[in-house]
């Protein structure tokens, strides 16, 4: 069940680097972290690539297969032929720092400019009462494993480091919708998400949608849902006055 | 040598996983300057691939459920060997802990009136882990993250600067600790501080800091089949030894019943014990449910023994007992390994797990949905429609450093651990569940104690130059070009040849010849680790990485090989082939690994392995009101009758207790 594969994995680091070839060994069910965890006990000791649970949990094997960004341990290889070439190269909208290895602290500094959740006064520890049916739509956004793909994905930031500081990208600006779809929490999140995490840059393309290893409706779910939230509030101020008083009634 | 790059803060946490990231907020809530150090991202720690969920007596599910039920049954789970105080200072605070992570933001899957649903999981008498789907750690652990966010928030609110008192060095790695021998007691030194590099540049980083915090998980990447990362390399566990702590109980080593077995690339990989806490049952190649022939003496009568009364057990726990698919995972571990060892396995080596014909496919990927998943993308099995093929697999480690059980510090002041690294909470077996509400619990005691020995010291201890130059070098040895002859070692080769060691010879069935054979081959890789050559330079290089943690694999393997040897009964993580039975005697015996300095062989080559040694020790007795909270009757399974003289009904018959009337 073994052949020889044939593997073209970028090299290199800050300064510059090239595609480098590697013939390996590929066994039946391996994914693609298999296969590089082969040339790196064989051919490459110092080859570098990030990972933790071989499983997609954690998000940390982010890269680009054949251009297309996906999880190594997630990426079978019997979706190719033995014959393919398959080309490895790191997340194209991050600084590389050496071989598949990103800065991704990008997206540590967005997550940082999102407010924490804000329960409401008084409420104690352990009387916190919600339905599931509630939690529901913020638990969809919760399943995020932050591996980053979308973010790598959003044409917005994708060739265009200049939109970096005004737009949190789709898991960030996913993570407002989770906050302001949490059913305890009392902070007015909606004006933020198109004046300071530029909202307002995303046309909607479901590109991140498809890239999301978890399968989080991403544009469906929320950010389509916090853009019609947005336009409410355009239109009608009045809506908004509204909105905020019933909220602190109840 | 280029300058090293230093920090100072007040309390130093190592390891961003549960246990770590609680003990961060708590020091930092103390007011106290706060680093946190990882070897991942941050957020990718290992307590994110947590599963089942989180144990907490809360009693949202079945209110019969108190701190005494959960006390008891993690006493069980334990075989009686753990530690008493840290067993009830769990169970008394892992409800108040969970309901905090609420005002963190989590949201775990709700119950019909809106409170926090529980689920079954082996060993628990009631429903008790929160949970949400079987993705639990995910939220724990993406909860406190942005806890710490939140307080950095606040910091920036104030001060202008998100890090003024809490700071992430993520993918920075620690490889020694820094004690100062003028502070602390007459046999120890204090902790001062301590010393790793970063995983990007290679660069070395010195922090000082007078309270050090362990919590670095587990060691199972000595084993070959397992469900741990890379990250589970002991390096706590080494650390703490050669700082001058001690480790107890490591010959108690996890395996989880269910890990998937084919293909091989994925053999090892967890399948969640929620599967049978939701109603997946185990059966042989014969179709059997097998487990029903498994229940051990000691749990007669606490299970249930045919399958209608198991399967009536899910809806109506009152008046029916549990199925043993959800006996405490060693039995189960060491049923399925009989059962394939007497071939009635499934094609590759493992046992059926069918949740498929018991619940309709829309209901298992609702309550399963990553096992579904992992299932699919991985094995292209769908787990709605086919069995699943499961095995043992190398999951967690019971023994760990030895601490105080109050305030976590080891018996070298400044220096507390906590989590999977900290040894005495699960004793011989752990329950599952156990673990995710056992950072929470000690991981905000061991901030707790941090910070109030901090708040005591009257001397901040000092950092010897002498000890950080002595650490570089460590760590640049195995860069050294190699005397020209000999031909150099490859990392990946000693780990594989480690890792096979471990498993095959230490595993989950023990006898002494293999284990002294085990030994043997440990002392062959020590010494061959001297050998290593690392190819490439200091930028992140995964293979210089390896081979600065199979120093602390091969010392902490060395542990809990020779515990393994000392103890000649079975229990819990421990089964030894020639020793089959409990022994009383052995349960108020605690084995205690310490770090030998003596020099011997010791050259000041690569990767230097220092050696450990083990040594016997009294457990301390139970409390009497704890005591009295089993039947005397359950307790003289275990204890010598000289330990029970002081239960309330010492003395009267026992006869008067029907057997797992405690339940
Ligand atoms: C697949 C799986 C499923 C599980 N499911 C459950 C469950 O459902 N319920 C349950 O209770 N338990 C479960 N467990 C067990 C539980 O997840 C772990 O025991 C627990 O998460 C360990 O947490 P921790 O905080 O001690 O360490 P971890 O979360 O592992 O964190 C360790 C941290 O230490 C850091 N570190 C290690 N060494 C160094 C070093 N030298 N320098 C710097 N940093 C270092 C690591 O980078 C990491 O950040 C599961 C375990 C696995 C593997
Ligand atoms: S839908 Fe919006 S956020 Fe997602 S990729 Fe397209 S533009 Fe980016
Ligand atoms: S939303 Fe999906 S693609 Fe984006 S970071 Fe989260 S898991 Fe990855
Ligand atoms: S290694 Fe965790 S998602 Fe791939």
């Amino acid at each position: 069940m073994s052949y020889k594969g044939r593997f073209r994995v970028w090299r290199g680091d800050a300064s510059g680097g090239a595609l480098a070839d590697f013939e390996v060994e590929v066994n039946e069910g391996e994914v693609v972290l298999d296969v590089l965890h082969r040339i790196q006990a064989t051919q490459a000791p110092d080859l570098a690539v990030r990972w933790n649970c071989k499983a997609g949990k954690c998000g940390s094997c982010s890269a680009e297969i054949d251009g297309r960004p996906r999880l190594l341990c997630m990426t079978r290889m019997s979706v190719f032929d033995p014959g393919d070439v398959v080309t490895v190269t790191p997340m194209r909208t991050f600084p590389v720092l050496r071989d598949l290895v990103t800065d991704v602290s990008f997206n540590y500094a967005k997550a940082r400019e999102v407010p924490s959740f804000t329960p409401p006064a008084g409420l104690a520890p352990g009387e916190y009462r919600m339905a599931q049916v509630d939690v529901e739509r913020s638990q969809e956004f919760r399943k995020c494993i932050e591996c980053f793909l979308c973010q790598d994905t959003c044409h917005v930031v994708r060739d265009h480091d200049e939109n970096k500081g005004a737009f949190a990208g789709p898991r960030f600006l996913m993570r407002v919708a989770e906050l302001e779809m949490h059913p305890l929490d009392v902070a007015d999140r909606v004006p933020a998400a198109q004046d300071e995490h530029g909202l307002g840059r995303c046309n909607i393309t479901k590109c991140c949608t498809e890239v999301c290893p978890e399968g989080i409706k991403i544009t469906d779910n929320a950010l389509i849902p916090m853009k019609e939230r947005v336009a409410d509030r355009r239109y009608d101020p009045l809506v908004w006055l509204g909105r905020t008083i019933t909220r602190r009634r109840d | 040598m280029t300058e090293i790059e230093r920090h100072d803060y007040d309390v130093l946490v190592i390891g961003a996983g549960g246990a770590g990231l609680r003990a961060a907020i708590e020091a930092r809530e103390r007011g106290l300057r706060t680093a946190i150090v990882c070897k991942s991202l941050f957020g990718k720690a290992h307590t994110v691939m947590a599963e089942g969920g989180c144990a907490a007596a809360m009693g949202n599910v079945n209110e019969h459920d108190s701190w005494q039920v959960h006390f008891r049954d993690t006493m069980r789970g334990g075989k009686f060997l753990n530690s008493w105080r840290m067993a009830e200072l769990h169970a008394k605070e892992a409800p108040d802990r969970v309901w905090e992570l609420e005002t963190y933001g989590a949201l775990f899957d709700r119950t019909p009136d809106g409170r926090i649903s529980q689920r079954h999981f082996g060993g628990h008498t009631y429903p008790r882990l929160a949970h949400v789907g079987d993705r639990t750690g995910l939220e724990l652990l993406r909860t406190l993250q942005q806890r710490i966010v939140a307080l950095q928030q606040a910091d920036h609110a104030e001060t202008g600067d998100f890090e003024a008192r809490l700071r992430v060095f993520a993918e920075c790695t620690i490889t020694e600790l820094l004690t100062d021998p003028d502070a602390g007691t007459e046999h120890h030194g204090a902790v001062a501080g301590a010393f790793g590099y970063w995983r990007e540049s290679g660069r070395h980083v010195q922090f000082s800091a007078p309270a050090v915090v362990l919590a670095t998980g587990g060691i199972g990447k000595s084993f070959q089949v397992t469900s741990n990362s890379w990250e589970y390399t002991g390096d706590g566990h080494a650390l703490a030894l050669r700082a001058g702590a001690s480790l107890i109980d490591m010959e108690f080593v996890q395996f989880h019943p269910t890990g998937m077995v084919w293909p091989p690339s994925v053999k090892g990989i967890l399948v969640t014990e929620g599967v049978r806490g939701d109603g997946g049952v185990l059966r042989n190649s014969d179709g059997e449910r097998f487990m029903f022939g498994y229940v051990p003496d000691v749990f007669k009568g606490q299970y249930a023994q045919s399958e209608d009364e198991a399967d009536r057990w899910y809806d109506d726990q009152e008046n029916n007992r549990r199925t043993p698919d959800l006996l405490p995972r060693d039995e189960v571990a060491r049923a399925i390994n009989t059962e394939v060892k007497e071939g009635r396995g499934s094609p590759h080596g493992g046992v059926y797990l069918d949740i498929a014909s018991r619940m309709p496919a829309d209901e298992i990927r609702r309550r399963l949905p990553s096992m579904y998943h992992q299932f699919k993308e991985l094995a292209d099995v769908d787990i709605t429609a086919e069995q699943m093929e499961v095995g043992p697999t190398c999951h967690y480690v019971m023994g760990g450093i030895a601490v105080d059980p109050d305030t976590g510090q080891s018996r070298v002041p400044g220096l507390f651990a906590a989590g999977e690294c900290a040894g005495g909470m699960h004793g011989s077996n752990r329950l599952g569940g156990n673990s995710l509400s056992d950072l929470l619990v000690f991981g905000r005691r061991a901030g707790l104690g941090a910070a109030d020995y901090v708040a005591g010291l009257d001397r901040r201890p000092a950092v010897r130059e002498a000890d950080v130059a002595a650490a570089a070098a460590m760590t640049l040895a195995p860069f050294d070009a190699h005397p020209a002859g000999a031909g150099g070692e490859n990392p990946y080769t000693l780990h594989a040849e480690l890792q096979r060691v471990m498993n095959d010879l230490v595993g989950i069935i023990r006898t002494e010849s293999e284990v002294v054979a085990a030994l043997d081959r440990l002392a062959e890789l020590r010494a061959r680790v001297h050998d290593v050559v690392v190819e490439g330079h200091r930028q992140y290089n995964p293979g210089w990485h390896l081979t600065l943690d199979l120093r602390n694999m091969l010392m902490v393997s060395e542990a809990v090989a020779s515990s393994a040897l000392l103890r000649t009964e079975s229990r819990g993580g421990h089964t030894r082939e020639d020793h089959p039975g409990l022994d009383a005697e052995w349960r108020h015996r605690v084995l205690v690994t310490h770090c030998v300095r003596d020099g011997s062989g010791l050259g000041s080559g690569a990767a230097v392995v220092l050696r450990t040694a083990v040594e016997p020790a009294e457990r301390e007795p139970m409390r009497p009101d704890l005591l009295a909270l089993f039947d005397l009757s359950e307790l003289e399974k275990y204890y010598t009758p000289a330990e029970l003289a002081g239960h309330p009904d010492a003395g009267r018959s026992a006869a008067l207790h029907p057997e797992g009337g405690t339940a």
